[in-house]
Formats: C-alpha cells, sequence, structure tokens
C-alpha cells in the first residue's frame, strides 16, 4: 500500500474545498452550466439520464480497507447503496446530488481517496495490474512507477485542458492485464542489457469509433526519463491534436495522421530539447517514492497445508479454487479474485454491505488490502493457503464467490440505457440474460476461457472491441440492434474483434451467442483450444456459417 | 475586462489595435500577430511599447526572434477548455527565456488562475468582475504542487527529499 503523507492529504483536501466554490457558484448561478460541465467533469460528475453520476478513483487499483469502508459509507450516506467498479479501476455512484457533493469528497479525502480528473479532457486516474506487487515472475513492482506517474499528472497546470481525454496504464507483468494497448500511453516495464529498469513506451491505442492498438514509440525510456518522455509526448499532443471535431481528438488519431514515424520523430526532438530538465528522477526520488509503499510481512508457510487438503474433498470449494485463486509470489499464499459477476447480477455491481464485509475479511485474511481489476472484479491480495476454506465460505454467504472467474458469464458491461445519455441500447440486462443462459457453472467451466464485453453505444466503454466476443449496442429505426464481433483480445496479443454478421434484435442476442459458443465447441480441435484461439485458426467465416445459416 | 497584474486590478496601459484600425501615435499597442510580423521594424520604431497577440494554433518560431523587443505577449484562449496557450507559455517562459509581460486573453475564469501562474502568465484580462476581485484569494488556494514549472514553486518531492535530508543531518 502506499501511504499518502501530510502533502497529499493538503493537496486533496485543497481541491475538495477548490470544489465545493466551483458547486457553490453553480448553485448561484455565478456560473453557467457550460462552465460548470467542464469543472465538474474535472473532477469526476457527470450528468446522466436520471442523476449526476460520481466518478471515484481508485489509483492503480489499490485499496485499503479503510478506503473500502469509506466507499461503502458514501453508497450509503449518499447514493442507493450501492457502486459500480468499472473497467478503469474506478467506481461509480449513479444517484448522486450536487449539493451533496462536496461532502461526499470530503469523506473520501480523509482516507486519501479523491475523484480528480476521473473525467474530462485531462490526465486520467492511472491504472495498473491489479496483481501488481504479488504475480509470480513480475519484474519489479510497476505501482511505484504508477504512483510517480499519478503524483506527476495530478492537477498539471500544463496539460488539464487537452484536446481530449487521455490514459495511462503500466504493467510489468510478461501477461498484460491491465490493458496497455488499448491506452493512450501503455507503459512495459522491463530491463535493458545492463539491468536497468524501463519502459517500452506505446501510444495511440484507445476503443471508441475509431478503435486502434497503440504502437511502439520507443522500445526502451529509462525509468528515470519516464516523466519527461511522457511530458514531451503530451506537450506534442497538447498543441497539434485536433480540436475541431471531438470524435477525432484523440492521440491515436494524430499518431494516426502523422504516421508513427513522424510522431516518433516530433516526440524525439521535443523531449531532448526539454534536455536534462527537473523531471529527471535521481534514484533517491525514485526510492522516496518506494519507501511509502508498505508491504506485508509474509509468514514461512508451507505450498500444501492440511486445510487445503481437507477441503479438497469439497466439490464447491474445489471448483471455486481452481476458478478464482491464482498463484503467488511467495509461498503459501494466494491471490483470490472475486466474481462481482452472480448470474442474474449487474456486471461490477457491488452493495454497500459487501464492501464493508469484504473489508472484514480483508483485514481478517489479507493484510488489508484489496485490489480492483479493470475486468470488473475484486481481488485480495495476499491470502494464506491455510485460510482458502475459511475465505471461501465467508465470500460464499455474501456473494462473492461465484466461480466464473475468465469465463463466460464473466461479463464485462457499461452502464448502457439504464443509466447513460450517450447510450443507443442496454447493456446489463445483456449481460443478465446471458449469465442466466450460462448459470450452469460446470457448462461455463466446459467452454473455457471467454470475455464477453458490451458496450451501449460506440464509445466503447464496455470494451467490446477486445471481448473474445464483442457486443455493441446501436439504434436502428428507435430500435436496440446490437453488432456482434469475435476474436478480440486485450492482452499482450490485442486486437480488435471481427463483425460476425448484421446486427440482431434485442432479443435475439442471447441466442446468437450461444449459437457462437456452441459452434465453438464443435469447431475447436481440442479441449484446451480457447475460443479466440478457435477464432484465429479458423477465422470468423465458419463461426457466420453456423450462426446466420438459420436466421 | 478587468486587468489583474502583480496580485491586483490595475488600469491597462496597452491598447488592443485591430488590424486595419488606425494607430494611435503613441502609448503601448497590442498588435495581431500579422500585423506584427508584415512590418515589425516600423512598429518597434514608433513611439510607445509593443506587445503581440499571438494565437494558439501558430508555432511560436516566427515570434522567438523578436521577443527581447516585445513588451507584451499576448496568448489566447478562446475558450477555457482549450489548453494550447498552456504550452506555448512555458515554452516561452522555460525554454526562450522571455521574461516581459505573458498575458492570457480569452475566457479567462478565476478556475485556471494557479495553472496559468505555474504556466508563467503574470497579467489576466479576466472575464468576470467577480473572478478578478478573487484573484489574491484564488492564488491562496493551493500550497502543494506535484510539477516542477518554471515559476520555481518547490514540488512535494522535493519538499520530501529535503526534509527527509534534514532529518537525517539531525541525527
Amino acid at each position: 500500500m502506499y501511504a499518502y503523507d501530510e502533502l497529499d492529504r493538503t493537496l486533496i483536501n485543497e481541491r475538495v474545498s477548490e470544489f465545493r466554490d466551483q458547486v457553490k457558484r453553480r448553485l448561484s448561478g455565478e456560473l453557467t452550466e457550460d462552465e460548470f460541465k467542464i469543472l465538474r467533469l474535472q473532477n469526476g460528475v457527470y450528468l446522466q439520464l436520471h442523476a449526476y453520476m460520481f466518478r471515484v478513483a481508485i489509483p492503480y487499483g489499490t485499496l485499503s480497507t479503510k478506503q473500502l469502508r469509506r466507499l461503502a459509507h458514501v453508497a450509503r450516506r449518499y447514493d442507493r447503496g450501492y457502486g459500480h467498479f468499472t473497467t478503469r479501476q474506478n467506481i461509480q455512484f449513479n444517484w448522486i446530488k450536487l449539493a451533496e457533493l462536496p461532502d461526499a469528497l470530503a469523506d473520501l479525502a480523509e482516507v486519501g481517496i479523491h475523484a480528480m480528473q476521473t473525467s474530462g479532457n485531462n490526465m486520467r486516474n492511472v491504472t495498473s495490474d491489479q496483481w501488481a506487487g504479488v504475480a509470480p515472475g513480475e519484474i519489479e513492482d510497476p505501482r511505484i512507477w504508477s504512483e510517480l506517474i499519478r503524483q506527476h499528472t495530478t492537477l498539471h497546470p500544463e496539460f488539464s485542458f487537452l484536446p481530449r481525454k487521455f490514459k495511462i496504464a503500466i504493467t510489468a507483468s510478461e501477461h498484460d492485464r491491465a490493458a496497455i494497448k488499448i491506452h493512450d500511453i501503455g507503459l512495459r516495464l522491463h530491463k535493458n542489457a545492463d539491468g536497468e529498469t524501463g519502459f517500452e513506451v506505446l501510444v495511440g491505442g484507445g476503443l471508441g469509433r475509431t478503435p486502434f492498438i497503440a504502437k511502439t514509440i520507443k522500445p526502451f525510456v529509462h525509468g528515470r526519463d519516464v516523466l519527461s518522455y511522457i511530458e514531451a509526448i503530451l506537450r506534442v499532443y497538447n498543441q497539434y491534436g485536433r480540436r475541431d471535431n471531438i470524435y477525432k481528438a484523440r492521440i491515436k488519431i494524430l499518431v494516426h495522421e502523422l504516421g508513427i514515424e513522424k510522431f516518433a520523430k516530433e516526440v524525439e526532438e521535443e523531449w531532448k530539447q526539454m534536455g536534462d530538465s527537473e523531471l529527471r528522477l535521481d534514484h533517491a526520488a525514485i526510492e522516496e517514492v518506494r519507501s511509502r509503499f508498505s508491504y506485508p510481512a509474509y509468514e514461512k508457510l508451507p505450498h500444501m497445508p492440511d486445510e487445503l487438503k481437507q477441503a479438497a474433498h469439497d466439490p464447491l470449494f474445489e471448483r471455486w479454487r481452481k476458478n478464482s485463486v491464482s498463484p503467488h509470489k511467495v509461498q503459501g499464499y494466494s491471490i483470490v479474485t472475486l466474481s462481482l459477476k452472480p448470474v442474474g447480477g449487474p456486471p461490477g455491481d457491488a452493495t454497500a454491505e459487501q464492501m464493508d464485509a469484504l473489508a472484514d475479511l480483508a483485514d481478517k485474511y489479507s493484510f488489508g488490502e484489496v485490489r480492483v481489476g479493470h475486468e470488473q472484479n475484486l481481488a485480495l491480495p495476499h491470502v494464506a493457503k491455510r485460510d482458502l476454506p475459511a475465505l471461501f465460505k465467508a465470500l460464499d454467504r455474501l456473494g462473492l464467490a461465484t466461480p466464473n472467474v475468465n469465463l463466460v458469464t464473466d461479463i464485462i458491461a457499461c452502464p448502457g440505457l439504464d443509466y447513460c445519455s450517450l447510450a443507443n441500447a442496454r447493456s446489463i440486462p445483456i449481460a443478465q440474460e446471458l449469465t442466466r443462459r450460462f448459470a450452469n457453472h460446470d457448462t461455463a467451466g466446459l467452454i473455457g476461457r471467454l470475455h464477453i464485453n458490451i458496450s451501449g453505444c460506440i464509445n466503447a466503454c464496455g470494451h467490446h472491441h477486445v471481448g473474445h466476443i464483442g457486443i455493441l449496442g446501436v439504434e436502428k429505426n428507435g430500435e436496440e440492434f446490437y453488432q456482434i464481433t469475435i476474436g478480440g483480445r486485450a492482452d499482450e496479443n490485442a486486437q480488435m474483434g471481427t463483425l460476425i454478421g448484421p446486427a440482431v434484435p434485442y432479443a435475439e442476442v442471447a441466442d446468437v451467442i450461444e449459437d457462437i459458443v456452441e459452434a465453438y465447441l464443435a469447431l475447436r480441435d481440442r479441449p484446451e483450444e480457447l475460443f479466440v484461439d478457435t477464432v484465429k485458426r479458423l477465422g470468423v467465416e465458419p463461426f457466420r456459417e453456423r450462426v446466420y445459416a438459420t436466421r | 475586462m478587468p486587468l489583474v497584474k502583480q496580485g491586483r486590478i490595475t488600469t491597462d496601459l496597452f491598447v488592443h489595435v485591430a488590424d486595419g484600425a488606425e494607430l494611435p501615435g503613441d502609448g503601448a499597442v497590442l498588435v495581431t500577430a500579422e500585423r506584427f510580423l508584415a512590418d515589425p521594424e516600423a512598429l518597434l520604431r514608433r513611439p510607445g511599447k509593443v506587445g503581440v497577440v499571438w494565437p494558439n494554433n501558430r508555432n511560436l518560431d516566427d515570434l522567438v526572434p523578436h521577443l527581447d523587443r516585445l513588451a507584451s505577449v499576448a496568448l489566447v484562449f478562446p475558450t477555457f477548455r482549450d489548453g494550447r496557450a498552456y504550452s506555448q507559455a512555458r515554452l516561452l517562459r522555460e525554454r526562450y527565456g522571455y521574461d516581459g509581460e505573458l498575458r492570457a486573453t480569452g475566457q479567462v475564469l478565476r478556475d485556471q488562475f494557479v495553472f496559468m501562474t505555474r504556466a508563467g502568465f503574470d497579467a489576466f484580462e479576466v472575464k468576470k468582475d467577480a473572478d478578478a476581485d478573487a484573484f489574491a484569494e484564488t492564488m491562496k488556494r493551493y500550497s502543494v504542487f506535484y510539477q516542477p514549472t518554471g515559476d520555481g514553486r518547490v514540488t512535494a518531492l522535493n519538499r520530501r527529499m529535503q526534509q527527509r535530508h534534514s532529518e537525517s543531518a539531525g541525527q
């Protein structure tokens, strides 16, 4: 965990008081709605279909139990008793009242959380691997760098009014759990031949109506230079990114229009001119931030404790363990993923009661730490294996032990037309129906890893392009239709899915998805071949034939 | 529209002269980039200071050679969501060493004062009277800054390092 010091706390409180003043000026009419809109967006406040929506940052997905309890408090006191975890390590509250927002922010500030730059055309919450610091094989903890970048990008005087939003993600593992290739800047931590830490820098990824996979702009930027290099990218973007058309304003369009070579050259020139600036991080500066991350005092525990051997006779426990428990870098410990995708539930939602109870469990079993991942699930990052059986029972009572992590019902979905003023179609009811269709966990296990991502409009908050199966809501003559793509992925081999056929009406979506899954079961050459690999091997055509033959 | 300089509302000594309008015989003027670049020498010869309003979509290269003879550079915020002039301001101050008046014009609201000051602006044509009145108050709003810029404010990281240093020195 990163511990905020007096300076971090002061800054958050100063931001709260500024926002309080902005709300006051809006309510008194001193600020027009047009002016206020930009200001509230800088602080995570959207106006949705029914109410204001409030998005709170969970930087690089790390939460203390104190913070989680405070989120529960905000849900209970200022909202309707629940929150929605998003694909970018944020939590959203959907029913907040404008006049109460400053108080909610002040409550959060007391535990070191905030909503700065969770929306608006600025540098958004810096995201990372939810298993950072505990994943086996990780090169080093990417959160040190995430925190350095979080600080640097917070209330940046030059880059708070960019052409469009700007998202940075960092990974330090071979397997990319942070989806860096669909970010404006993706950073892959690795070491050079001299063993020094640095980053492969990727730029120009993003989804929305013009999706692009990020391209490598520089294979190795030394860690000490990472802030200045990011600043150089942003300066080029701030000056030359398009501002005439909101749909062409992301950096991906600038990179595409200039071409990566030309864009890289512009950045390189800017970077050279910046020279040896104050942005260079010396060893002491990096160590200063590193020193404020604390790590659990792990015990020396056996790889296979008796508790685990005994519990292996319980088939429900075993099914959950095989699905939701992952190896930890320390022997005797595990990472436990908590599915927020119960059968029939809206993906990513958690109630205040669940958050409070989970905080208790994290205190008891995970050194007081909880993680949030981009798949809209939570994780307990340091669970002793001997505690797994007891934890399973407790999670099951809370409805947080659905054994469907990475399976067909572990669906990513945006809020869609049920909440969002941009949406063309509903997302949540589609997800709910699919979880019912595939409610049998044994069947889901048989199908294997399969990511379904649903967006209610082209803005792609549900990351439909990179779902193994992507579902995009569109509007046709006043009715909800859905375009379906297959073969997308968001990991280190990220790519966009391919359209399988004509859009289908709301009522047929679940049938079509079932047909696609059946086609896969018939087409895969062995049970271990994942859906996405079958699509890669055979292309879309055999799927199209089977699914659309009778339609 | 009130002008804020040195932290308070002051009389604007500069007159904005539109393209095609006649220049006053003397006194300080602010002219457009086109007018200035058409004949910089003639403008600089006349009695009275000269400032240039530089558009936010124009490269600074044509302006840089004249910087040491200009009394003001005015950068433009067509709307406050358009942040290009922040980059221009930092480049003028930090890369090209410009130390004359750097003026923010356009949609200038109190919510930008801290950002603008940190980027190097020291004069503000403020849209609303109430915002101009609140300038000094608004500038006190923040005491912690994460980024180093040319304004010399000490960053949080440097403060921490200094603290650490003095703690270890005191032991």
